[in-house]
């Protein structure tokens, strides 16, 4: 019976079937085993390394003078500045964030492209939380089989105690890592001590507990289910992946058909479910790509042990392109098992193509954003002048006809100096600028003074005299000069007044 | 619900039913949990209207008897509570002192511009500049009754022409026309001779005429050239900033009918302080005096 074929060829058993059709699953609970191999060595140093970032770096300290924080990474929200290390970068500058997220995205294409899901399977915070929390849950409870055993009696005793005593390291973990979230949005070594005294914000314990809350649900109860339904990333990633990407499969072509070890005419493949018992997402590497595998690569090293075991070459998992798994099994698929297969197979496999025009493109792309942020950050002004002119009234009519603007300018100073700036209005002559409550220089021109790390505003008016004839709308240019007579900063505007 | 349930040959599990040009959807099951928490939200909603107002019927409003302006409430204590310090000073110090004192001028500012969208721009508009029919713009340098410091506060604080305050600005202009003063010759004349002191073309001869008349009905108020008097509320006549329109039927108007603007006492509603962010916020909006 087709897939395709119409609805009225179904078999007449069909309606019963519905009542059998679920409308929702329960979940299948996974047991991943124990497992150790060189893939597991190299997930435990990048889960290291992963969570000592994530705590130390609040820690580091960075010396930017009196009244600025000293923390070198800091959100910090209620002044609306963004410090990373010796750069501080304020709300409009937002873009720079973008910068970084879209270098994120692009590297994270890029990645996939060459070596699949390594993302996923090493570095997501979901399956380093993940892996810690079955690493005290194993610790606790036991292994596989234990855990399975353990599950078949619950309330008993020791499932209680043993359960409890998971549950409360566990949540012990969460609160770590909702604590040390906290502490990149507050300075780490003042907040900690307010923090067990009770004496920080109300934001601060809903953020702690809300970390704390799904940290504790998404790595202790949810699991692959995060990777499964809700992250949206495993369901368009294969559009990175082609035939050329290092992805995590199995060598059916050596494996198949599958039999006991000391059986004649089978593969290599002992279909010994060491590859299932220790998946995390509970999947069969050996029916080909999936989109719950999240490319941890757990499975080759049960199957290695396996194979090191049969005294076979290791290698009946790994991680492969399809192109060479194609080009072996054309070159062993039709051979009778053995070495011969093996050897014809391997050899028939190329290395992988990292330069193909999707990876060129990715690196394009990276290439153009790093380039792009550079220059940015490189032409970055310190001094902003912003020139906003008056709307309500468009212009003044003053009594002896003259016609006047009014602008608000503000002189905003990213670094921590005062400093003063003479302001001159690059405009025809006769127009005069005065701006309330500044400071003239000899010479009569006004003097603006930047606040450290803020924004001072001022108030400008330009008047053109009774008889000065002007069009309707005359661009005008408001200039910052530093002390030496260089032009620091430039800024547009109109002076308006009625038709002529 | 799909009422025949067929299996998909490739993948061995049923199908949804749904075809779209060929192509048949899987029945994906979704994880019982979803639906465990579909049902509690389910329950939350009902708890929630029992506890909060959710029903838009007045006099139902949940066991806890929260109300949005009483959640407010502490917060709008605690606002106040720091601003506190800083409106005592406002409260105390002239506006000429908040104006040197960059804190306060700053915070004067801000605080006036928010005062002055509150009460004043729907007569003087939204940037002071002041609307047609007696509304003046604030924003220019014409004052009526001075742009100094303190007389813009107690032009504020006291208003003008408005019956409540004793001290209220401005006297009434009488209406030459309407109450037979001058009779409309005069009244013709004598708005050619107010034309003519902002220089505007006007009939020579009638202006002479009027000048007469203008020296024995308006120089009380408005000065032997038009100056205006500022005492009194009177206009200066000789520049080129009309209150009431500068053009001849205006003019005619103002003088046979008289107009006297009003504005209502702030003293008698607004806190010291607010009124000193006013003026302050006032002052700087044209450059004061």
């Amino acid at each position: 019976m087709g897939a395709l074929q119409p609805p009225d060829q179904a078999s007449p058993e069909a309606p019963a079937a519905s009542a059998a059709a679920p409308l929702y699953a329960r979940r299948q609970a996974v047991y991943p085993k124990v497992v150790r191999g060189r893939v597991r060595r190299a997930k435990w140093l990048i889960l290291a390394l992963c969570l000592l970032l994530y705590y130390a770096v609040p820690l580091i300290r960075w010396d930017r003078g009196p009244d600025m924080p000293s923390q070198a990474v800091l959100v910090d929200m209620q002044a609306g500045r963004f410090f990373l290390f010796w750069i501080e970068i304020w709300p409009q500058e937002v873009y720079y964030l973008t910068g970084l997220l879209v270098l994120g995205a692009v590297g994270l294409f890029a990645a996939t492209s060459l070596f699949g899901r390594v993302w996923c399977g090493f570095t997501c915070p979901q399956t380093v939380w993940t892996d810690l929390f079955m690493l005290v849950e194993r610790r606790i409870q036991g292994d596989r089989n234990a855990r399975m055993r353990l599950d078949l009696k619950p309330w008993t005793r020791e499932w209680v105690v043993k359960k409890a005593l998971t549950h409360a390291v566990w949540l012990g973990i969460a609160a770590a890592t909702g604590g040390a979230w906290i502490m990149y949005f507050n300075d780490a070594l003042e907040m900690t001590p307010r923090f067990f005294t009770g004496q920080a914000s109300l934001e601060v314990y809903f953020f702690f507990a809300l970390f704390t809350a799904t940290t504790y649900l998404l790595a202790g109860w949810a699991r692959e289910q995060v990777c499964t339904y809700m992250c949206p990333w495993p369901r368009f990633q294969a559009a990175m992946l082609d035939e050329n990407s290092l992805v995590v499969t199995y060598r059916a072509w050596r494996g198949e058909p599958r039999g006991k070890a000391k059986a004649a005419d089978v593969g290599d493949c002992v279909d010994c479910r060491a590859c299932v018992n220790v998946c995390p997402t509970g999947i069969d590497i050996r029916d080909g790509q999936q989109m719950e595998c999240i490319g941890c690569g757990l499975c080759i090293d049960a199957c290695d042990d396996v194979m090191t075991k049969l005294q076979r070459p290791r290698g009946l998992v790994a991680f492969e392109t399809l192109a060479n798994l194609a080009a072996s099994e054309a070159a062993a698929g039709s051979l009778p098992p053995g070495s011969g297969r093996r050897a014809c197979g391997m050899q028939a496999r190329r290395a992988p193509r990292f330069l193909r025009p999707r990876t060129l493109v990715y690196a394009a792309a990276l290439a153009l954003v790093v380039a792009a942020m550079a220059g940015a950050w490189l032409l970055r002004q310190t001094t902003s002048l912003a020139v906003i002119r008056d709307r309500a009234p468009i212009f003044v009519r003053l009594s002896d006809g003259g016609i006047r603007n009014a602008y608000m300018l503000k002189l905003g100073d990213k670094t921590p100096g005062v400093e003063a700036y003479r302001l001159v209005l690059d405009a025809p002559a006769g127009l005069q600028l005065i701006v309330l409550d500044a400071e003239a220089d000899p010479a009569g021109a006004p003097v603006l003074t930047t606040r450290p790390d803020g924004i001072t505003q001022w108030r400008a008016l330009v008047t053109a005299p009774a008889g000065l004839r002007l069009p309707e709308s005359l661009p005008v240019t408001f200039r910052l000069v530093d002390a030496q007579g260089r032009v620091a900063v430039s800024t547009g505007s109109a002076f308006l007044g009625p038709k002529p | 619900m799909p009422t025949k349930i067929e299996k998909d040959s490739v993948t061995g599990r049923e199908t949804t039913g749904h075809e779209w040009d060929g192509l048949k959807e899987l029945n994906t099951p979704l994880p019982r949990w979803w639906l465990t928490l579909f049902y509690v939200t389910i329950a939350f909603a009902v708890v929630w209207v029992i506890l909060y107002p959710a029903i838009p019927v007045s006099g139902l409003r949940g066991l806890t008897g929260w109300t949005a302006r009483g959640a407010l409430g502490p917060e709008i204590q605690a606002e106040q509570a720091k601003q506190a310090p800083m409106l005592a000073k406002l409260r105390t110090a002239t506006p000429a002192q908040i104006a040197a004192d960059p804190e306060l001028r700053n915070y004067a500012l801000a605080g006036g511009r928010i005062a002055f969208a509150n009460n004043c721009a729907a007569c003087h508009g939204a940037g002071g500049q002041g609307a047609p029919g007696g509304f003046p713009s604030l924003a220019d340098d014409d004052w009526l009754y001075g742009g100094s410091f303190d007389a813009i506060r107690f032009t504020i604080e006291h208003g003008v022409r408005n019956g409540e305050d004793a001290e209220a600005r401005g006297i009434a202009m009488p209406r030459f026309l309407a109450d037979g003063m001058l009779n409309a010759g005069q009244v013709n004349d004598v708005a050619d001779y107010v034309l003519s002191l902002s220089g505007r073309a006007t009939d020579a001869a009638a202006a002479g005429r009027g000048e007469t008349v203008f020296a024995e009905n308006c120089v009380a108020c408005h000065g032997e050239r038009g100056e205006g008097n500022r005492e009194m509320g009177a206009p200066r006549l000789s520049d080129q900033v009309w209150l009431y329109g500068g053009d001849r039927p205006s003019v005619l108007r103002s003088i046979g009918y008289a107009h006297a603007g009003v504005m209502p006492a702030w003293g008698k509603r607004l806190d010291p302080a607010v009124i000193n962010m006013l003026t302050v916020y006032v002052h700087a909006l044209g450059g004061g005096e």
